[in-house]
């Protein structure tokens, strides 16, 4: 894969200008995933932070071809891209191959836009879906998701005398995905860039659907001063919160073992929305966000065990 | 179709808007100025830097100025200063810099 | 000089063989009751390789109208169909499909909405889309059906145009029943929709674009609707020059309204769709006694022609508009409202009555029709009669 030094050469296909918050992730994972690209490439963007911060009319950032068509959509919108490209090229009427990119929130993915999502993963179109996974809903307010993590507070999820809050655990997009036996799925973070670059690669390389979850860090919504977003994200690597792992034809591989994993408190203490987790009383939430954790992080381990020989 | 012109649509020329509300220029917000939203501005330490290129990499705002595969200034018409690229930097080789210090 | 191919088809074969003929580029579709049968015909066209186009199995009728967006905005001639729930269910993307200016032509095959679920024909489907900024034509039989598809493609791309076009015709009664159809060859069929240049394309690597882009407070939203409602009002004089050029090919005429008996009629009929047939046989039965009856069938209700509606109107004593929809809430079906705006301002106007008919599939029987016109010469003769009237509703029988 290339060297970072030559990704710089490229042309970066996310312009500035745009207004996202001051340290935002979202713009840092797309420019990273796209900088991986050596085809032209066409978004399609679902409703979202993202899109109205970057499309403001007249003004747009996006130096490829894009779409915004609705919220729960992304995957259906570049459905009908694909379809036009490959009828353009089975016609001979197009030469140019583009590589078609879906990108959505966690609320656009694991919750409006899940069937769309499925019906093109079932359908084999020949695109990358990233989900930039901030965990709430973002642009409207930073309302709970079903990738909100158990105990956050969101401004749906407030605390209080009976709720402490999110009460549930994550809905597991990934699994999700492999379900549908897609060839290429990866969970990432711009905190190890190279790795999602490289993911974003074999992304753009399947041949077939394929799934990028990043972890996308959020200053508003996570409550942490700006600059510190990148190590945040680290920090969710480090303590198996948000493992590196992919998922190459039902093969499971975890791409980083952290050497020492650290506690779950060191991600969490990092962060405003889980601030009430730290007051006398609530020592079982973090206890039992801990138990959760090592239990997801030892069924990763089986399932690469399990499936490395297939 | 008349010919595109960012400037007119600004001008409120409704006959210049393009059809479908469709942006048919790539990257127009590099017109839009982003930098004054600010109140700390990155400084590189070119002594310092070993353009690992970390900064560059962790811009949200592609605001970090790249020639042939090196750091050689930033954005400051789009830089946000929001200091991942100081908070990233691993030689420290960036500081932030309150803007009116300069005053 | 015109060969005549003539086909015995249902209203759904009809369609097909016209998609078939056409060979777009994308076909975006999700089965629904009645409009199945278009796909499963269509279906069998791309599994033959008769068609080039690339068929979208959409897991939903949301997904079909979003993914007719994705291909369209891509620069594919792409066309979709649906019914009733599945017409409802692309509510919103039918608003961006317009907004976006996407020459998408929906085959809508009319029925009924929930609740209670019922699969058979009214028109509250489309008659509920009427403000999405979509142009909306109605079909008599198969024959229109297939003919209106087929102009369809070419009035959508038409440049001056770049609007999305719904064909509409009754589900069963059209879609299900087998008519006679005349047909054209597949030469002359892609003659006359020629070859589509969109103004812009997502796949053109060296122009990329951006579409759907955000407007926010002190933007162009509404300059783009203005901009909208101008297209679709410029598109009805568009549609007529079609129809005239598809005349030539066909030598079957179309109007942007249509009309039968009308110049010196007194008492004139409106409706749309497939019950025309019975308010002409019945007109003719009238003519014979004297009555002097006239037809107006709708061809174009988006946009609605409203200067030809009061031109040809606004001579008659009465006027009886025949509603297979309802507005809830509202003092009469959408037809009505329409046409009493379009009498608005008439010296000496034409009497003016709504029959709700059909909901639901409800047969619209030949002596409701009677009882109909004996309700106007009640009212012409000087009784107070209701303006509004649900006719074949069921009663005690006493």
């Amino acid at each position: 894969m290339a060297s970072l030094k030559e990704l710089a050469k490229r042309k970066d296909l996310l312009a500035p200008g745009h207004r996202l918050c001051a340290g935002c992730g979202e713009s840092i994972i797309v420019r990273q995933i796209l900088l991986a690209s050596e085809k032209p490439v066409v978004v399609a963007n679902a409703t979202g932070c993202l899109e109205v911060s970057s499309t403001i009319f007249p003004y747009t950032s996006w130096r490829c071809s894009y779409i915004h068509n609705a919220f729960e959509n992304a995957a259906a919108t570049a459905s009908g891209i694909e379809a036009a490209l490959k009828v353009f090229r089975k016609k001979g009427i197009m030469k140019d191959d583009f590589n078609v990119v879906a990108v959505a929130g966690d609320g656009g993915t694991y919750d409006i836009g899940l069937q769309a999502l499925s019906g093109a993963f079932e359908r084999n179109h020949n695109f990358v879906y990233v989900c930039l996974d901030n965990g709430a809903y973002m642009n409207t307010g930073i309302q709970r998701s079903s990738a909100t993590p158990m105990g956050a507070w969101s401004s749906t999820t407030p605390v209080g005398k009976v709720e402490r809050g999110k009460q549930e655990w994550r809905k597991d997009l990934v699994m999700f995905a492999v379900a549908h036996n897609v060839p290429y799925v990866a969970n990432a973070s711009p905190s190890h860039f190279m790795d999602l670059i490289r993911k974003a690669e074999k992304a753009f390389n399947a041949n077939g659907p394929a799934l990028l979850n990043v972890l996308s860090p959020c200053p508003r919504g996570w409550r942490y001063p700006q600059e510190d977003g990148i190590k945040i994200a680290r920090l969710a690597v480090e303590t198996n919160v948000w493992p590196l792992y992919e998922v190459e034809n039902g093969r499971f591989k975890i791409n980083i073992k952290p050497r020492e994993t650290k506690p779950v408190i060191e991600w969490l203490k990092h962060q405003g929305r889980f601030r009430h987790l730290f007051k006398p009383g609530n020592e079982d939430m973090v206890e039992e966000i801990q138990r959760k954790v090592d239990y997801e992080w030892k069924k990763l381990n089986i399932f690469e065990r399990a499936t490395s020989e297939l | 179709m008349k010919r595109w012109e960012i400037k007119k649509v600004l001008e409120r020329e409704i006959e210049s808007l393009p059809q479908g509300v469709t942006i048919p220029e790539a990257g127009t917000s590099e017109n839009y100025i982003t930098g004054t939203w600010r109140t700390f501005k990155p400084v590189i330490d070119f002594e310092k830097c070993t353009q690992c290129l970390f900064c560059f990499i962790f811009c949200p705002d592609s605001s970090i100025e790249v020639d042939n595969g090196k750091v050689v200034g930033v954005d400051l018409k789009h830089c946000k200063g929001c200091g991942i690229c100081a908070a990233e930097c691993p030689r420290n080789a960036i500081s932030m810099i309150e803007e009116r210090e300069e005053g | 000089m015109i060969t005549r191919q003539v086909l015995a088809l249902t209203g759904n074969a009809a369609v097909a063989f016209a998609l078939k003929q056409i060979n777009p580029d994308v076909v975006a579709a999700y089965p629904i009751t009645p409009q199945t049968t278009i796909m499963e015909e269509f279906s069998q066209y791309v599994a033959n390789g008769e068609v080039d186009t690339e068929l979208v199995r959409v897991e939903s009728e949301h997904s079909a109208m979003s993914a007719s967006i994705g291909a369209a905005a891509a620069g594919a001639r792409t066309i979709t169909s649906t019914s009733s729930q599945g017409l409802a269910l692309m509510w919103e993307e039918l608003y961006i499909a317009s907004g976006l200016r996407l020459p998408i032509v929906l085959v809508n095959v009319n029925r009924s909405l929930s609740a209670p679920i019922n699969i058979h024909c009214d028109h509250s489907d489309s008659m509920g889309a009427r403000d999405s900024g979509w142009i909306q034509i109605f079909c008599e039989n198969a024959q229109e059906a297939y003919d209106m598809t087929i102009i369809a493609v070419k009035l959508a791309e038409d440049k001056r145009v770049r609007l999305p076009v719904m064909i509409n015709y009754d589900g069963f009664i059209i879609s299900h029943s087998i008519d006679r159809v005349e047909i054209l060859s597949d030469e002359k069929v892609q003659q006359f929709i020629g070859e589509y240049k969109p103004e812009f394309s997502l796949l053109d690597r060296n122009n990329p674009v951006t579409m759907g882009a955000f407007d926010s407070l002190g933007g162009f939203y509404y300059e783009y609707k203005k901009i909208q409602c101008e297209a679709i009002d410029n598109s009805l004089q568009v549609m007529q020059e079609i129809f005239d050029s598809f005349e030539l090919i066909s030598h079957r005429q179309y109007r942007t309204v249509e009309k039968e008996m009308i110049d010196d009629a007194e008492i004139i009929f409106v409706i749309a769709g497939s019950f025309c047939g019975s308010i002409r046989e019945k007109i003719n039965e009238y003519r014979s006694r004297g009555i002097k009856t006239g037809l107006v069938k709708v061809r174009s209700f988006r946009p609605f022609p409203d200067n030809s509606y009061r031109e040809i109107l606004k001579n008659a004593k009465a006027v009886l508009i025949f509603d297979r929809s309802t507005t809830p809430g509202a003092k009469g079906g959408p037809l009505y409202i329409e046409i009493l705006g379009s009498l608005y301002g008439v010296e000496k106007p034409p009497e003016v009555f709504n029959f709700i008919y059909g909901l639901g599939g409800r047969d619209l029987e030949l002596d409701e029709i009677d009882k109909s016109l004996e309700i106007t010469e009640k009212a012409l003769r000087g009784e107070v009669v209701d303006r509004v009237h649900w006719i074949s509703l069921k009663k005690k029988e006493v």
